[in-house]
């Protein structure tokens, strides 16, 4: 064993935060975690605090698993993680409605049921309770970021061309289609709002990335 | 210690446990106060929507202190006043109790034009869960002059639009009473209600919920009779 000391951010560590936004996404190439990224992206804002939300809890969730990781029993192994993530996840549902409470509203459910999101049992499954904290904390930010910018993009298409707006944290409601596009006839696609519309624009995602980067396609 | 053995297993598992549940209960109990007050913020933001008041999280608590303030009591059945505070009364609660020990919360609005506005809750069952609204009357207690309505889990695009604009605005100017007779409103099939001074347009594909609102309207309305009829 080296004694000499990797550093924080070296190519091996970095390629932990980079592959989880491309070649390893955990929507678009594991297709992991579609659940929510239908349900929440009706409008842009709650997408964006449900990507934090689920960033909160991957890292965290393997920062606490990989610091446990000698300790916990193999046999109980799930059953901790299980543990871990739900505390992560009623701590972010408390202070959703403490201190959002609109959006805390619009996310309902989908907050207690990060605790099922598979990214973030199967990120601590295959890789926290093997590594050490920091690669834990920083595959836990790249497959956030990976999940959440998917999410981000997809809400931005669906409110875009569902409802003519965009709603971003602390601005509020903004609309983006002028009102004289509406005065010549432009009608808001009502479908984009319903669930199956994410589902499309989800598929739509994994072609470009697909066509552009033949390494990803399956013979 | 043995790491696979089952004492190990055992004490790690209930160590876990009670250090999670201290932080959880820790936290709970911490934020409670802001938690509690953002849910009375929303429910005064809704009960200032059904006299056509805007507000945000922001002025509601202003918005509600002027306009109504402590014009606000508790009824029963017979339309005699009970000792409590309308606000805290939560409306689930009453419902499940028997109609002599029902409080039902009336709010009284002063609007700027010098007119007063009742302001009643309602509550029912829609499709999928609760739904519920605050309808308000003119100073004849017949007039409808806003109505306003919730839910907690609709179908988006057909039962939840219940609480859009669309559907709420044509409540206004309809009327409760026919003579001496309560009649409440009734939620027709869309295209129906025209020319209905007793009814409005349900929702195509929401049926079901549209019966809901008019059962919540019909059930709690009559609950409110006599105070209505005084």
């Amino acid at each position: 064993m080296s004694s000499e000391k990797e550093p924080l951010f070296s190519a091996k560590n970095l390629k932990l935060i980079t592959t989880p936004l491309g070649t390893q996404n955990p929507i678009t190439i594991q297709v992991l975690g579609i659940c929510s990224a239908l349900a929440v992206t009706a409008k842009l804002e709650p997408a964006i605090v449900m990507a934090i939300s689920v960033t909160f809890v991957t890292v965290f969730a393997n920062l606490v698993i990989s610091l446990l990781r000698n300790t916990i029993p193999a046999r109980i192994r799930i059953i901790v993680q299980l543990v871990i993530v739900a505390a992560l996840v009623i701590i972010v549902d408390q202070v959703l409605q403490a201190f959002a409470y609109e959006v805390s509203k619009q996310l309902s459910v989908f907050v207690g049921l990060i605790i099922t999101n598979c990214i973030i049992m199967g990120r601590l499954e295959a890789f926290a309770l093997g590594n050490k904290p920091w690669p834990s904390v920083l595959d836990g930010i790249g497959n956030g970021a990976g999940y959440g910018m998917i999410l981000i993009i997809v809400a931005f298409f669906r409110e875009l061309f569902g409802s003519g707006t965009l709603t971003l944290p602390g601005l509020g409601t903004l609309q983006i289609i002028p009102q004289f596009m509406y005065d010549l006839g432009y009608v808001n696609n009502g479908f984009m709002i319903l669930p199956p519309m994410a589902l499309v624009v989800v598929g739509i995602i994994i072609w470009v990335q697909r066509s552009r980067n033949k390494e990803l396609l399956e013979s | 210690m043995d790491r696979q053995g089952n004492t190990y297993t055992f004490l790690y598992a209930s160590v876990m446990v009670i250090v999670v549940a201290a932080i959880l209960a820790f936290l709970s109990q911490s934020l409670k106060p802001i938690q509690t007050k953002n849910a009375e913020v929303a429910k005064k933001i809704d009960i200032l929507k059904s006299v056509n008041i805007e507000s945000t999280a922001k002025d509601a608590e202003a918005k509600y202190e002027k306009f109504i303030g402590d014009n606000a009591y508790v009824i029963n059945k017979k339309g005699e006043r009970l000792d409590a505070v309308a606000f805290n009364v939560d409306l689930a609660k009453e419902l499940k109790k028997s109609d002599a020990e029902r409080g039902y919360p009336v709010y009284e609005c002063k609007l700027e034009d010098g007119s007063t506005k009742y302001i009643l809750p309602v509550r029912g069952k829609g499709l999928w869960g609760p739904i519920w609204g605050y309808v308000s009357l003119n100073e004849d207690k017949n007039t409808v002059y806003g109505a306003t309505f919730g839910h907690k889990g609709e179908t988006p695009g057909l039962g939840a639009e219940i609480e859009k604009e669309a559907f709420q605005k044509p409540f206004v100017g309809k009327t409760i009473f026919e003579g001496d007779k309560l009649v409440s409103i009734e939620v027709t099939k869309a295209g129906q209600s025209e020319g209905n001074i007793h009814a409005v347009d349900g929702i195509s594909g929401g049926t079901i919920t549209s019966r809901g609102v008019q059962a919540m309207l019909q059930d709690c309305l009559s609950g409110y009779e006599s105070f209505l009829k005084n």
